[in-house]
């Protein structure tokens, strides 16, 4: 295990590059309407834009080792996209990544996704950004790109663009889980891009304008919107609870964990195709949460089914969330006071050779199912070295025992190689990949 | 036809409503002797000047009185030719719009009720006006021509479907139902500049107010697919030729401008987008694809019309377009059924995503040939 230096120092709210934020745009052209000269409102933004401004007060770095959105500290509102790339021609494909890398690093400073933005072009021509970030601070906006195994052979198994040969083996497919009811139109994706944001609006205008830009090469496979993250990523933040009411998620990985994060999360030298080191294996899972018989549950079984008490967060064995669960203590008629099929025990480390992940998922309500019921739910998202050896046996283990899979159905599931960070601007997502 | 219509932007000569604030500015032709001074009060309209040479006029209304106001140039009686509206009280806005030699009328609207305050405006031939660009010029001519063609075309096929209709043919009528609709699906842009007829002859049931008749193409479509009846017909059917023939003649005499050619070629494949990959289009009768082809040939015709400037303007788009073109046609012709097309509620979800791919892809690029005419 390579201990390289850790990445926090890298990741923390970032001075932004020169450029004026949206914000700022706005207010420039909105004293240009007011004063009637509305032709000059144009000019005023471009001039704007070419000039080095004051840095945005809540961006996040877009550049560095590794990718942003993974130990960054966890916002509270998400978009994943998942993308299929509808070209064949190779070259296509590695342009959109250069100007969806371009369009990133301005959108995630707080600017608009193309340099004449939402109002500063011509004005016959649509708009280069659709605008309703335009007023909006960057919200600690992160992007994040994955690819899919299909990306490098199609089903057929043809090479789709020459990468075939660097397809990483932990990019494998996920074996069938005991339980799975996967709809493929909400699985797979040859591309993923998670946005995260402390704004909805920014992470729905992120997806939006690199959907815009792709159109031609991609096409939104499906895409998902979350609320209220459902993990802590740094120790600063606490744990929050799921939409059942537990705090779920106790163990995981976070920024702070130093070796710990090049052992679990960070693609070492070595592992794999090298284009990946540096980097980490995403894997997603839409996990639909039957609420209304879940809350129907008493509290004791519902504690018991998580093996932790519903108001701290506590093991059943502890008195305090951090508590290390003490999983050989019976209670007085001889039973394990954690139950054997209890969540906390079959998806902890100690019972899977201490394999950590780092999970970063949200909560989804998608409206209603035309049933009478919430169609809700967890949006997991989990990052990891290896897939095989970290998602893999928890999620068996969760699907074979778990009590909480009467509650819960896996409509949804997908892999991705997310590649190391950008590292200066001239390089651009895919680079380690295409070349 | 759509729900909401774009009319007075795609109206004859109507460059630009240019006074939404922050637009780009640089790239418009300059006006010869400067802005016409225009004062709307809530009782009065003062304009500096009644007549102006051919060419890029421009306007710049000042709203002095207490009412938000509206400014407008119209051809004829109430053909909009550009507008300019919501004009807070205090503020000051501007109208560019491209006239060619003719009577006006301008018109505020203080309270942006009735039909504002009017006034005579005389647009005198352009002796010394700003050059245009022979090939521009010779796009509209090539265009014109294509208009010309569609519409004989559906001048015939519109009658041999009425004559089926008013025959009670009802088998020939639903085969001619589809043919019928591609020359008017082609140059629809056109079409919708004359305000009502383009509801009379297109509008879809769902897109009515309550108490609005229900008349046109989409009427008999429905007598014919639905109430497999046309006994009733009769009336609909005459009231649809002689629309056609209205609309045909208007559509071959309009003077078009380059850039409605752009916005026409993009209008077209918004059409595509939202009515017919969605099959909102022929309700009754699922021949969308049929109006499908009609809506990509004619955004091709008049991208077409436009190639020998575009080539000379942005090379690069050209080849986007060509590729984009290409891909969106054999996507729709893995769709052909005979000498027709499959019906849209035989086409799977997945056969719609790959369509929905095409146009959008095809989209972008379209949408980005407005700004390489007018530069």
């Amino acid at each position: 295990m390579a201990a390289q230096t850790p990445h926090q120092g890298d990741r923390s709210t970032v001075p932004a590059a020169a450029a004026v934020s949206r914000r700022r745009v706005l207010a420039a052209t909105g004293i240009a309407g007011v004063a009637g000269l509305a032709a000059a409102g144009g000019a005023v933004a471009r001039d704007a834009f070419a000039q080095d401004a004051a840095p945005a007060a809540d961006a996040v770095a877009f550049r560095g080792a590794h990718q942003a959105g993974i130990v960054t500290a966890a916002q509270d509102r998400l978009h994943f996209a998942a993308f299929d790339v509808v070209t064949r021609d190779r070259d296509h494909l590695v342009a959109l990544l250069r100007q969806w890398t371009a369009a990133a690093a301005r959108m995630t400073a707080g600017q608009a996704a193309g340099g004449s933005g939402a109002v500063g072009g011509p004005a016959q021509a649509p708009p280069e950004d659709t605008g309703e970030a335009l007023d909006l601070p960057p919200a600690q906006l992160t992007l994040t790109v994955g690819f899919g195994a299909s990306l490098f052979r199609d089903a057929a198994g043809r090479d789709r663009f020459g990468i075939a040969a660097h397809l990483p083996p932990a990019l494998a497919p996920l074996p069938h889980f005991p339980g799975d009811q996967l709809r493929p139109e909400l699985s797979g994706g040859d591309l993923c891009v998670q946005a995260c944001a402390n704004d909805p609006q920014v992470a729905v205008h992120a997806i939006r304008n690199l959907a815009r830009i792709g159109f031609g090469t991609v096409s939104l496979r499906w895409s998902q919107l979350g609320f209220g993250r459902t993990s802590a990523t740094t120790r600063a933040q606490s744990t929050p609870r799921n939409l059942m009411g537990f705090k779920d998620g106790t163990a995981n990985l976070r920024a702070e964990d130093g070796a710990l994060l090049e052992e679990q999360l960070w693609v070492q030298p070595g592992d794999g195709p090298q284009w990946l080191a540096g980097g980490t294996y995403l894997v997603s899972r839409k996990i639909k949460m039957l609420v209304e018989t879940w809350d129907r549950t008493s509290l004791a079984e519902q504690e018991a089914i998580f093996g932790r008490t519903k108001g701290s967060g506590a093991p059943l064995t502890g008195r305090d969330e951090f508590d290390r669960p003490d999983f050989a203590a019976t209670g007085a008629d001889g039973r394990p006071v954690i139950a054997p099929e209890a969540h906390v025990r079959l998806a902890h480390p100690d019972q899977h050779g201490g394999a950590r992940m780092l999970r970063r998922g949200y909560h989804f309500v998608d409206g209603s199912d035309g049933l009478g019921r919430m169609d809700a739910g967890l949006f997991f998202l989990a990052f990891q070295r290896d897939p095989r050896r970290q998602f893999v046996p928890v999620q068996r283990a969760l699907a074979r025992s778990d009590v909480l899979n009467e509650y819960i159905r896996h409509v949804g599931s997908a892999v991705f190689a997310c590649p190391p960070g950008v590292r200066d601007a001239g390089d651009h997502w895919g680079r380690t990949l295409f070349g | 036809m759509r729900a909401t219509r774009t009319l007075a932007l795609l109206a004859a000569g109507a460059l630009l409503p240019a006074a939404a604030a922050g637009c780009g500015g640089d790239d418009r032709p300059a006006a010869s002797g400067g802005a016409i001074a225009v004062t709307s009060t809530d009782g009065g309209c003062e304009i500096a000047r009644t007549d102006a040479p051919a060419g890029t006029v421009v306007f710049s209304v000042a709203n002095k009185g207490a009412k938000v106001t509206e400014f407008y140039v119209l051809a004829g009686a109430d053909k909009v030719a550009g507008e300019v509206e919501n004009i807070a009280p205090g503020l000051t806005r501007e109208l560019r719009v491209e006239l060619a030699a003719g009577a006006y009328q301008t018109a505020c609207k203080p309270g942006m009720v009735g039909d504002g305050i009017r006034g005579a405006f005389t647009v005198t031939a352009a002796g010394a006006g700003p050059a245009v660009d022979p090939e521009l010029t010779a796009a509209v001519a090539r265009y014109r021509a294509y208009v010309k063609g569609q519409t004989a075309a559906l001048l015939t096929l519109t009658t041999q479907f009425v004559a089926a209709v008013k025959g009670g043919r009802i088998t020939e009528a639903k085969a001619l139902f589809p043919k019928a609709r591609e020359p008017w699906e082609r140059i629809e842009p056109v079409a919708e500049i004359f305000g009502d007829l383009d509801p009379r002859i297109d509008a879809r049931e769902a897109d009515l107010e309550p108490g609005q008749a229900f008349t046109g193409f989409h009427k008999l479509e429905k007598d014919l697919w639905v109430t497999k009846s046309v006994a009733g017909s009769g009336p609909t059917a005459d009231q649809l030729m002689a629309d056609i023939k209205e609309i045909a003649a208007k559509a071959e005499a309009e003077a078009l401008t380059p850039l409605q050619l752009a916005n026409g070629a993009k209008e077209l494949l918004d059409e595509v987008a939202t009515g017919k990959i969605t099959g909102e289009e022929d309700f009754f009768s699922h021949t969308d694809l049929w109006d499908f082809k009609a809506n990509l040939d004619g955004s091709r015709a008049a991208v077409e019309a436009l190639r020998p400037v575009l080539v000379a303007r942005d090379p690069a788009l050209v080849a986007q377009l060509d590729a984009a073109f290409a891909a969106a046609s054999a996507a729709l012709d893995r769709h052909r059924a005979g000498t027709g097309w499959k019906l849209h509620n035989q086409l799977t979800k997945a056969d719609l995503k790959l369509l929905s791919d095409a146009i959008n892809s095809l989209g972008e690029p379209v949408s980005r040939v407005a700004a390489a005419v007018s530069r």
